[in-house]
């Protein structure tokens, strides 16, 4: 059975069986081989199949028996037997490390897989049990079969005409009022600046930063300076300049351009 | 056979389901539900004793009419039924760790099977084995799954007592088995949802 095409034969008598759960659940990869329902499956066959012991597992032969059974089963794509798989090397490689004895508080690092075997193969015991019970169930027939009765439809409903004023009421409540923001045009007032610039100039060759923005400037003056003094750099009419980093910039009147 | 005897077989023929006791006593305003157990019991020992080719079974927590097991092979020879299908080993894992765990998320359920489990999970939902019984609180509010009437249905349970118990399996196990206070939390606590 594969999972991409149903057979062109289907007719509408015999509807093509659907893909099984497993297949269905990777969008991507389709595993073709269903004797195995997983990683620990497996791990739990070689296992048997070698009469190992779980609680004792020679991690590293059936971790290479474990890689070996994925190549040749064509499982070695699927992230989960990849995941185990990694898992199975990483324990190979802890179990090779120079360990100290037991009382020195040396946790075997099989204790994560063996624990999950033995609960995997509980849940396997039960499996089983289900899915003879399931079959002894089977060989018994119902009645022909009968679709689940359909849902009732909902009561007619029965309202007084306050109560749905009131459910009103709460809907528009519920509904979140609009944020409007308010822009407001704040013009940066170069022109200003300029002047206040070329005035303080003119008494002097030299003008500190702080003193160009004037008494207490608000954000807009701090812009609008800024912006009159890059303008007045660029014509050359003044120089900018900081001696020193992060301090406040030097204003000097360009004597040569401004006086040509 | 007493006259509730008579109506309580007429109903189990006709419903197509398993009944409860107490579904059954609906049909007769005067009978008690101790006199609905003597009827039904008196059916059941009407076809046992007649040698009838169905039989009342006990099962997800009502009864059914169903046929004799003996008979299934020429049945679906003949082609008049059908066996239900079996389950996948899949299937039967993901329905095991659910009966036994639930309420279950996904994440444990991958955890024990060492597969995903989106999948199995989707077509048991759809065939109503299973059903989200609420939501974990942990993170990401995963669902939780416990299993559906139509699972002891199924496996022809009288309820999830029938299950083998810990001390029966070959490994000890402690199933985590919810009290009945417990899914109706659940239940509750998904209607306080939506």
């Amino acid at each position: 059975m594969t999972a991409t095409a149903p057979p062109p034969s289907a007719t509408p008598e015999a509807p093509p069986e659907p893909p099984t759960t497993a297949l269905r659940a990777g969008p991507a990869f389709v595993v073709h081989f269903d004797a195995f329902s997983g990683p620990l499956d497996l791990l739990l066959h070689l296992l048997r199949e070698e009469q190992l012991e779980i609680a004792d597992i020679p991690i590293a032969r059936i971790a290479d028996q474990f890689l070996q059974a994925i190549g040749v089963l064509g499982l070695n794509q699927a992230a989960d037997y990849l995941d185990m798989a990694s898992r199975l090397v990483r324990l190979k490689a802890q179990m090779l490390l120079p360990r100290g004895s037991e009382e020195d508080g040396w946790e075997d690092p099989r204790a994560e897989l063996v624990r999950r075997l033995l609960e995997y193969q509980q849940i396997r015991e039960i499996a089983l049990w289900m899915g003879k019970a399931a079959e002894r169930r089977a060989e018994q027939f119902a009645r022909g079969y009968l679709p689940p009765p359909p849902e009732l439809p909902p009561p007619p409903l029965t309202l007084e005409l306050i109560d749905l004023l009131q459910a009103v009421e709460r809907v528009i409540a519920a509904v979140p009022s609009p944020v409007l923001h308010r822009v407001v045009a704040r013009p940066l007032d170069v022109e200003t600046a300029t002047r206040r610039i070329e005035q303080l100039l003119e008494e002097r060759e030299e003008v500190g930063w702080l003193e160009a923005l004037g008494p207490r400037p608000t954000i807009v003056d701090v812009l609008s300076t800024l912006l009159a003094l890059l303008e007045l750099a660029k014509r050359g009419t003044v120089r900018l300049a900081q001696p020193t980093p992060f301090s406040p910039m030097v204003i000097v009147r360009d004597a040569a351009r401004s006086a040509a | 056979m007493t006259p509730l005897a008579q109506l309580l077989e007429a109903a189990l023929f006709g419903a197509g389901r398993p009944l409860t006791a107490e579904e059954l006593g609906t049909l007769d305003a005067e009978a008690t539900l101790a006199d609905v157990r003597v009827a039904l019991e008196q059916i059941r020992e009407h076809y046992d004793f007649e040698q009838h080719g169905v039989e009342l079974v006990e099962l997800a927590g009502g009864y059914q009419i169903l046929t004799r097991p003996i008979h299934a092979a020429a049945i679906e020879r003949a082609q008049f039924s059908v066996r239900t299908p079996k389950l996948t080993a899949a299937a039967l894992e993901t329905l095991a760790v659910i009966a036994y765990r639930q309420p279950v998320g996904r994440a444990e359920i991958e955890e024990i099977r060492g597969v995903s489990a989106g999948g199995v999970l989707r077509s048991l939902q759809e065939r109503g084995l299973i059903e989200v019984v609420g939501r974990s609180e942990a993170l990401g509010r995963p669902l939780l799954y416990g299993t559906a009437a139509t699972f002891l249905e199924l496996l022809g349970l009288r309820d999830l007592a029938d299950l083998p118990r810990a001390e029966e399996l070959t490994i000890a196990l402690q199933p985590h088995r919810p009290s009945v206070d417990e899914s109706e939390d659940a239940a509750a606590y998904v209607e306080a949802e939506s």
